[in-house]
């Protein structure tokens, strides 16, 4: 299950929707907001998400890694508002039969949320100054070439 | 001319002034709407960079668009 959490996200009572009898391996991965970020100083954060679009796109993503590492059970959670140093900001668990299953399939969840849901984030800085953050990886990508001959009007 | 609801997030949202608005476009994909769009959004974002969904479902850039669709811009993703 895949969800948007407006307040802290309660991890003790979700690691219990974990548990499975025929589950041998347990892998949690934790996002937490840092203090620091490309030589800025933070003092908090906001994610903005399009929740209709981050919960479907969330949950295909949960579906992919279960082709791939089947899994028992997951859990993911991502944040939207304003959250502090230290919060968490998404929160992916996996049970599985092996470990093998439940490292690879929350490594594959956190790396594709990053990259694929419409979530975005503003840092607001300790000089006062705010920037929205491009995802790094998103930024690897080069212009498309529809992108020239789109009709500009 | 299509008549098409274009819908602004995040920092796109900052710069248009407003989270939609519905406009009459010559666009026939979601490239172009992108494109025709860009002094509203902030031009300095490519595409490839960017991602887009008409009428709720993620969408590719040569995705054909209808009059009456809308059209959501999404800059730059940062989750986790």
């Amino acid at each position: 299950m895949f969800a948007i959490a407006k307040d802290d996200i309660a991890v003790d009572e979700l690691r219990e929707k974990l548990k499975d009898p025929a589950a041998g391996g347990y892998c949690v991965f934790e996002g937490w907001v840092r203090n620091e970020n490309e030589g800025h100083e933070v003092e908090r954060l906001e994610y903005e998400v399009y929740e209709p679009l981050a919960i479907s796109e969330g949950e295909k993503v949960l579906n992919e890694a279960l082709q791939k590492y089947p899994y028992r059970k997951v859990y993911c959670v991502h944040r939207s508002g304003a959250l502090e140093i230290g919060d968490c900001a998404v929160w992916v668990a996996v049970a599985a039969a092996h470990r093998d299953e439940a490292f690879k399939a929350c490594r594959y969840i956190i790396d594709q949320i990053k990259i694929r849901l419409p979530i975005w984030k503003k840092e607001h800085y300790t000089d006062g100054n705010s920037g929205w953050v491009n995802c790094e990886r998103c930024a690897n990508v080069l212009h498309l070439p529809s992108e020239q001959n789109g009709k500009d009007g | 001319m299509k008549k098409i609801t274009v819908c602004y997030f995040a920092m796109f949202r900052e710069r248009a002034g407003v989270a939609s608005e519905t406009l009459e476009l010559d666009a026939d994909t979601a490239m172009d709407v992108f494109v025709q769009t860009r002094s509203r959004h902030g031009s300095d974002e490519p595409a490839g960079h960017c991602k887009v969904a008409v009428n709720d479902v993620m969408a590719d850039w040569d995705s054909g668009v209808d009059d009456g669709d809308t059209v959501l811009l999404f800059p730059p993703v940062a989750g986790g």
